[in-house]
């Protein structure tokens, strides 16, 4: 009975996100980002990696991050004693969180289909856009600026800034890969699966977890 | 991801226009939800109705569904493993580099004067240090943007 509430109220949360994250697939990570700390069902860390394994598979971002929550989410309900039992749930909640996550925006757009046109020359909308796409940004600055904090700097949450540890390793990595991706012809044109895997490959032979 | 609709939707299946997707894309960019699941739903809706969009949306999830599930059991499978630790470590550092890139990107189409410079700064600040929901940055943004386009006339910048 937990679990059929704890489904419910994650295809509600799910539904919000897609319902307000505007602009694509970064666009739900500040949302994501919210949930995760007002419910506990994932940490910034776990965060991080999801968004690591959705930047590298095929499929659209949001998606993809959806999937992956769902599915951590419906696994943590399985207990560790029943590893079946977590698998199957974490699969269901890797489906309802994508359905949760889509239904507003078929709903809308369906919609939206009836009158194209006014939609995208309507002045309202367009006024509101210019809002929006600021907002949006400035959103997902904040939640990447919370990812970074963890994984660069090991900071847990802003209000214990004086635990960081000035990991030398992850702050040399991130200069070398930003240089790459920005700054060098040719290779910033790699897709990013090629940063992710050059992490990866760093994070191993410099034992990067240090534990 | 586009690029690969672009080829499958117009070039080898005909179903839609160089226009129609454009639009399509346009609309993806200004409503809520996933650009490319909003492109699926377009697309199913214009060749079979409303229950061609739902089933159209339906195929674009699923391998999503499939792919990452797997992967996500692989991860949680070996989370112990030292070898996969130091990997996330250092895949997590790149996924900052890469989502700095995408939002310096982003900054560049949506701050284009002082207005949306002020939202950008504000949300940012707010957001990371109060808690509060982003819906309620979301809603606040968008009113902000039709009073100062609408009820101030502000004209600001013009683009291209």
């Amino acid at each position: 009975m937990n679990v059929l509430l704890l489904f419910l109220r994650m295809f509600f949360e799910f539904f919000k996100t897609g319902l307000f994250a505007i602009g694509g697939g970064m666009a739900t990570v500040p949302f994501l980002s919210s949930m995760g700390a007002e419910t506990g069902w994932f940490s910034s860390k776990e965060l991080a990696d999801m968004i690591a394994v959705s930047e590298s598979t095929p499929g659209p971002i949001g998606v993809n991050m959806a999937t992956y929550v769902g599915y951590v989410i419906g696994h943590g309900q399985g207990g560790a004693d029943h590893p079946a039992m977590a698998g199957i749930l974490g699969v269901i909640g890797a489906i309802i969180a994508t359905l949760g996550l889509i239904t507003p925006s078929v709903i809308i757009i369906l919609i939206v289909a009836h009158f194209l046109e006014k939609f995208r020359e309507n002045k309202f909308v367009e006024a509101a856009l210019y809002g929006l796409r600021a907002a949006s940004v400035g959103l997902i600055t904040s939640a990447a600026f919370s990812v970074i904090l963890i994984a660069i700097f090991g900071i847990e949450n802003i209000s214990l800034w004086q635990s960081a540890v000035f990991d030398i390793k992850s702050i040399i990595l991130a200069v070398v890969i930003f240089v790459m991706s920005r700054y060098i012809p040719k290779v910033k044109d790699w897709h990013p699966i090629f940063f992710i895997l050059i992490g990866a490959a760093c994070g191993i032979i410099f034992h990067m977890s240090g534990s | 991801m586009l690029p690969i609709l672009i080829r499958e939707l117009v070039e080898k299946k005909h179903w839609l226009t160089e226009k129609e997707i454009m639009d399509y894309f346009a609309i993806g960019q200004c409503t809520p939800g996933v650009i490319a699941v909003n492109t699926a739903t377009f697309t199913g809706r214009k060749m079979r109705g409303n229950i061609g969009g739902i089933v159209a949306t339906l195929g674009i999830v699923t391998p999503s569904i499939i792919l990452i599930t797997v992967i996500a059991a692989l991860l949680k499978g070996f989370a112990d493993n030292v070898y996969v630790q130091d990997a996330l470590a250092g895949i997590r550092v790149a996924v900052c580099v890469l989502m700095v890139n995408a939002i310096i990107k982003m900054v560049k189409e949506a701050v284009v004067d002082l207005p949306t410079l002020i939202m950008y700064i504000a949300v940012f600040i707010f957001s990371a240090f109060s808690g509060l929901s982003p819906i309620v940055f979301v809603i606040a943004c968008a009113i902000a943007g039709i009073l100062i386009k609408l009820v101030f006339k502000y004209k600001g910048r013009e683009k291209k």
